[in-house]
């Protein structure tokens, strides 16, 4: 009883206090009411009647929401759902953004990720038990000049990537602020930053919050230090995180940003202070990509008004040609007669129904696709060399497809596979196999899955797979067919890494935390002709060697038995059997049976070769075949 | 040096035939093959004045210069030698430890000849058949799996074993019981009661119904093994005893009749020594349960293995009397399987007490 009625003032006074919306504040005395009926104390609020709320009231209450706010609200929506998400957030947002830096700038990127343990009292506890990580990822980028340094860190939706059609990392502008928010947010620490812009010029070190309420840098701390790095920048955040390895950990995220970013060197220091080197297996910077303006299949009406509300041209036909990409004054002219709109309009004139009959005429009007140069695809030569050298296998395959378009944005779709398990786990199995087998064991006990390694713009998407084009394409294609066991619904068995990569100037994920690319039609297509590619090359290697295979266990077969039949024969006669003749004649028939030279060519060398497949690798015991990197050869 | 002091038994020549069509067939350059008897339904056919079901002549070939069955022609040669050197020492023994026997690893490799032992059973039902030796001429025994109490004395390595005097445990049957291991010294029975389940063959030694009614029971605890049947064989030849079979009311127990009856389709070579062609089916009949006023809810739904089984048996020749298509008929046609354990609903000695006097004495049985 008396809990009860605790329990109601307390709410009474909460709906008192509290800018809640009108609705649950009128529900909440309610139920209370029916089911303690005649409660003795305060008067029974039954009888009073709801409180209503007038409009102006209401409209008293309507007030801005800054994005700062919203997302502090909303922070799942850009990946700090849990501890664990959350530290990967950071290092992804923090990395994403040095390598964008570099990469502009024309700088080979010399990446150093470190994670600390930061401790509550005096001892830290292990890193699997810590919940503090500070994490400091510096770069050797071109650096940030000093006036941008707060506004880039610490205002949500502030960035030279979202406006602009051009392939980057990031394109929201979100991210990293979004990180140091998390920080100040769970541990109230500000954003530390240092920054350089050339030998010459001094280091810059900022520590900044961001106001949440009005989505504005709040510059706590700025001074001039000296710092031993000639050009670069190093951010450090503090934040509540929890180390975790295995899938979907800062670790995977390090080892798959190496695959899909061979030509960067990253150093990666994890909180149980060990020092992972990265090597640079790839000596080129990816061609930079372009600017584009926007396609004009891609734009909605609302974006077309908008567009005509802004441009600086000052005709309709200058307007389309000048800020549409793919058009032509030709086109332009042909666009506005068949919306039947002047072509010498005012654009900001054009409004309405003529607006929206231009629309129309857009999308009638056969326009070339969108220029290609604005994509920077990783390369078959650079996703083989980073397969290569971080995943062991006996087969490695590269494709890249030319650019295709979806809604007006070029994009570009690369797969990758690497299958097997080495020629040295294929030498310690047959040593293994020396070992006589017991009954019911047999030497393919296992029945691992494929894994399916999945990047957009060279940023690797660890969460949500299944919510991802890219697995619902790998699930989609038919494996079978390449020689490839695979159960219903489920993805290709056997040791194999799928990767696949999608280069555009706006890669479309499903949410703003960037875990998976929607499933368009024209991009499931794509990938699934990548897929299918790499498919048939695997399993011509795998018909190739399994033919070879097959020759020499033929072959086998019979020289094996043939002592075991000869043995027995001679046990049943007694030991009374000239043993050497009867090998030497039933030799001699499973030779001439099973082709003699001609498996012996088959079983050779010539038999495993790569050629006819194209951007391959194959390894064997004996060496490695195939377009092996220049670089990655040198190393080996 | 004894192998040279002893002559080789006609089962070991029969084996060392195998050896002799290896060394042939190399010496004219032709490709080691065996012909082995196809042991199907296809292969078998009911010899009606006999009584019996007999394998036909189709032969399946095994040769060695043939991947697919170099290594089966490898296994069944191994097989063989280990066979032979059974009949040497003169020993007997199991399937599982001719499987034993047999498996080594092959030199230069990490293949087992053999890896587990359903790939050497089927070989020595091969070898049986295509060198028409029984399994026990070749000294192989299965497990003692079957009982026998009853006015019955037999000599087992010299003991005198007589079966009314061992309690209700009775005399655990060998495997192999031809004249050479066991003879029959003497028996007073009037006929021979085959009962399909042990839990029932219990019940009737625990109240001696052997004693009143003179008979001799036997059990192999579910399908009889050979050497349960051998000896009701025997019983019936030499002392003459109608043989009555007691399973339970479902497809299977009429196959285990069957094959006490007619021989197995699998070694229908051995019917001739095996099958007892006069036996008779006592019970549980699918009219029993009217007859004997057994309640349906004792009873127990046939399943879709049950009804299959149950169809191909109206479909066997040796299934083709009238009686016998009637019997399966009504059992699919209630819908419903009645074990012999069922009975206990009625009175735990239902069986012994009233069920078999009455069925004896109505001579209520199919043949």
């Amino acid at each position: 009883m008396a809990s009860k009625t605790a329990a109601r003032t307390a709410k009474k006074k909460s709906s008192a206090a509290s800018k809640r919306p009108p609705a649950p504040a009128k529900r909440a005395p309610a139920p209370p009411a029916a089911t303690v009926p005649d409660a003795a104390p305060p008067k029974p609020p039954v009888a009073k009647p709801a409180p209503t709320v007038t409009a102006v009231e209401m409209g008293a209450r309507q007030r801005d929401i800054s994005v700062s706010e919203f997302f502090t609200k909303n922070r799942h929506l850009l990946g700090f759902d849990n501890p664990r998400k959350a530290l990967l957030t950071c290092v992804k947002e923090a990395v994403d953004n040095a390598l964008d830096a570099c990469e502009e700038a024309g700088i080979l990127p010399d990446v150093v990720v470190r994670l600390d343990v930061v401790a509550p009292g005096d001892t830290p506890p292990p890193a699997s038990q810590a919940t503090r990580f500070r994490i400091t990822v510096t770069d050797n980028g071109p650096g940030i000049v000093r006036q941008q340094i707060p506004p880039i860190f610490a205002k949500l939706l502030y960035g030279s990537k979202f406006h602009r059609l051009r392939q980057s990392r990031g394109q929201q502008g979100i991210g990293i602020s979004a990180a140091g928010m998390y920080g100040q947010l769970t541990t109230g620490k500000p954003v530390q930053i240092i920054s350089r812009t050339s030998a010459r010029a001094p280091a810059h070190y900022f520590e900044v919050q961001i106001d949440t309420k009005k989505n504005e840098p709040r510059i706590l701390e700025k001074k001039q230090i000296t710092w031993e790095a000639p050009r670069g920048t190093q951010v450090t955040l503090e934040v509540e995180g929890r180390y975790q390895k295995g899938r979907a950990s800062v670790d995977e995220y390090v080892e798959q940003t190496i695959i899909a970013n061979p030509h960067v060197k990253l150093t990666y220091v994890t909180p149980e202070g060990e020092t992972k080197e990265f090597a640079r297996t790839f000596e080129q910077l990816p061609a930079a990509p372009r600017e584009i303006k926007p396609h004009p299949y891609g734009i909605e009406l609302g974006m077309l008004l908008k567009m005509l509300h802004d441009t600086t041209s000052h005709t309709l036909a200058g307007f389309l040609a000048g800020d549409f990409s793919r058009v032509s004054p030709a086109v332009a002219e042909e666009i506005v007669k068949a919306a039947g709109v002047s072509s010498r309009a005012r654009p900001r004139d054009v409004h309405g129904a003529a607006a929206e009959n231009l629309y129309k005429a857009i999308q009638a009007t056969k326009i070339m696709a969108p220029p290609t140069n604005c994509l920077s695809p990783i390369g078959e030569s650079a996703i083989l060399s980073g397969l290569y050298q971080q995943i062991k296998g006996d087969f490695y395959t590269a494709v890249s497809r030319p650019p295709a378009v979806y809604r007006g944005n070029p994009f570009i779709i690369e797969a990758g596979l690497a299958y097997g398990r080495g020629p040295e786990a294929a030498e310690s199995g047959a040593a293994k196999k020396e070992i006589p087998l017991a009954e019911g064991e047999s030497d393919d006990a296992d029945h691992e899955l494929a894994r399916v390694i999945r990047y957009a713009n060279r940023v690797p998407l660890l969460y949500q797979p299944s919510a991802c084009a890219i697995t619902r394409a790998v699930l989609g294609t038919t494996w079978r067919n390449y020689g490839i066991a695979q159960s219903r619904g489920a993805l290709p068995a056997g040791p194999m890494v799928i990767f696949v990569h999608m280069a555009s100037v706006w890669v479309p994920f499903t949410s703003e935390s960037k875990e998976a690319i929607a499933d368009y039609d024209e991009i499931h297509k794509e990938i699934n002709l990548a897929l299918r590619e790499c498919g048939r090359r695997l399993g011509a290697f795998l018909r190739r060697r399994e033919r070879a295979h097959s020759e020499f266990r033929r072959r086998n077969i019979f020289e094996l038995y043939i002592e075991e039949v000869v043995e027995s024969c001679n046990r049943l006669k007694g030991g009374r059997l000239p043993t050497a003749r009867l090998k030497d004649q039933l030799q001699k028939m499973a030779q001439k049976l099973t082709g003699g030279a001609r498996t012996d060519e088959l079983m050779g060398r010539n038999g495993g070769g790569p050629e006819g497949l194209p951007h391959s690798i194959i390894v064997t015991p004996d060496g490695v075949e195939g377009a092996v990197p220049a670089g990655v050869a040198a190393k080996a | 040096m004894a192998t040279k002091t002893r002559r080789p038994t006609v089962v070991e020549k029969k084996l060392i035939g195998i050896a002799d069509v290896v060394v042939d067939a190399a010496q004219r350059r032709r490709d080691p093959t065996l012909a082995i008897p196809v042991r199907a339904l296809s292969n078998v056919t009911f010899n009606e004045r006999r009584g019996l079901i007999e394998m036909g002549k189709r032969k399946q070939t095994r040769s060695f210069f043939n991947v697919a069955m170099a290594k089966r022609f490898m296994q069944t040669v191994l097989v063989a030698d280990a066979l032979a050197e059974l009949q040497r020492a003169n020993l007997t023994t199991s399937l599982r430890e001719i499987y034993y026997r047999t498996k080594h690893t092959i030199k230069n490799s990490h293949e087992n000849t053999f890896d587990a032992q359903d790939e050497s059973d089927p070989l020595i039902e091969d070898l049986e058949v295509s060198l028409e030796a029984l399994r026990e001429e070749l000294h192989v025994r299965a497990e003692n799996r079957g009982s026998v109490v009853g006015p019955l004395v037999l000599a087992d390595d010299g003991d005198t074993v007589n079966c009314a005097r061992l309690g209700k445990g009775g005399y655990s049957v060998p495997s192999i019981v031809e004249p050479e291991y066991l003879q029959i010294r003497r028996c007073t029975a009037d006929f021979v009661l085959l009962v399909e389940k042990g839990t029932q063959w219990n019940r009737l030694s625990e109240d001696k119904f052997w004693r009143r009614y003179n008979c001799v029971l036997l059990t192999g605890n579910g399908q009889p093994p050979r050497g349960v049947r051998r000896l009701a064989r025997r019983l019936h030849e030499e002392h003459s005893l109608p043989v009555y079979v007691l399973v339970d009311n479902d497809p299977w127990g009429y196959y285990t009749y069957s094959v006490v009856k007619q021989g197995s389709i699998n070694l229908a070579f051995e019917s001739q020594r095996m099958a007892i062609p006069k036996a008779k089916f006592i019970g549980l009949s699918s009219a029993d349960p009217e007859s004997y006023g057994l309640p349906r809810n004792v009873g127990i739904k046939l399943n879709d293995k049950d009804i299959a089984r149950a169809r191909e048996l109206l479909a066997y020749t040796w299934f083709s009397k009238k009686p016998w298509q009637e019997e399966i008929k009504r059992m699919l046609s209630s819908g419903l399987k009645y074990e012999l354990d069922a009975l206990a609903n009625k009175d735990f000695q239902y069986l012994t007490k009233r069920y078999l006097p009455r069925k004896l004495k109505e001579k209520d049985w199919l043949d």
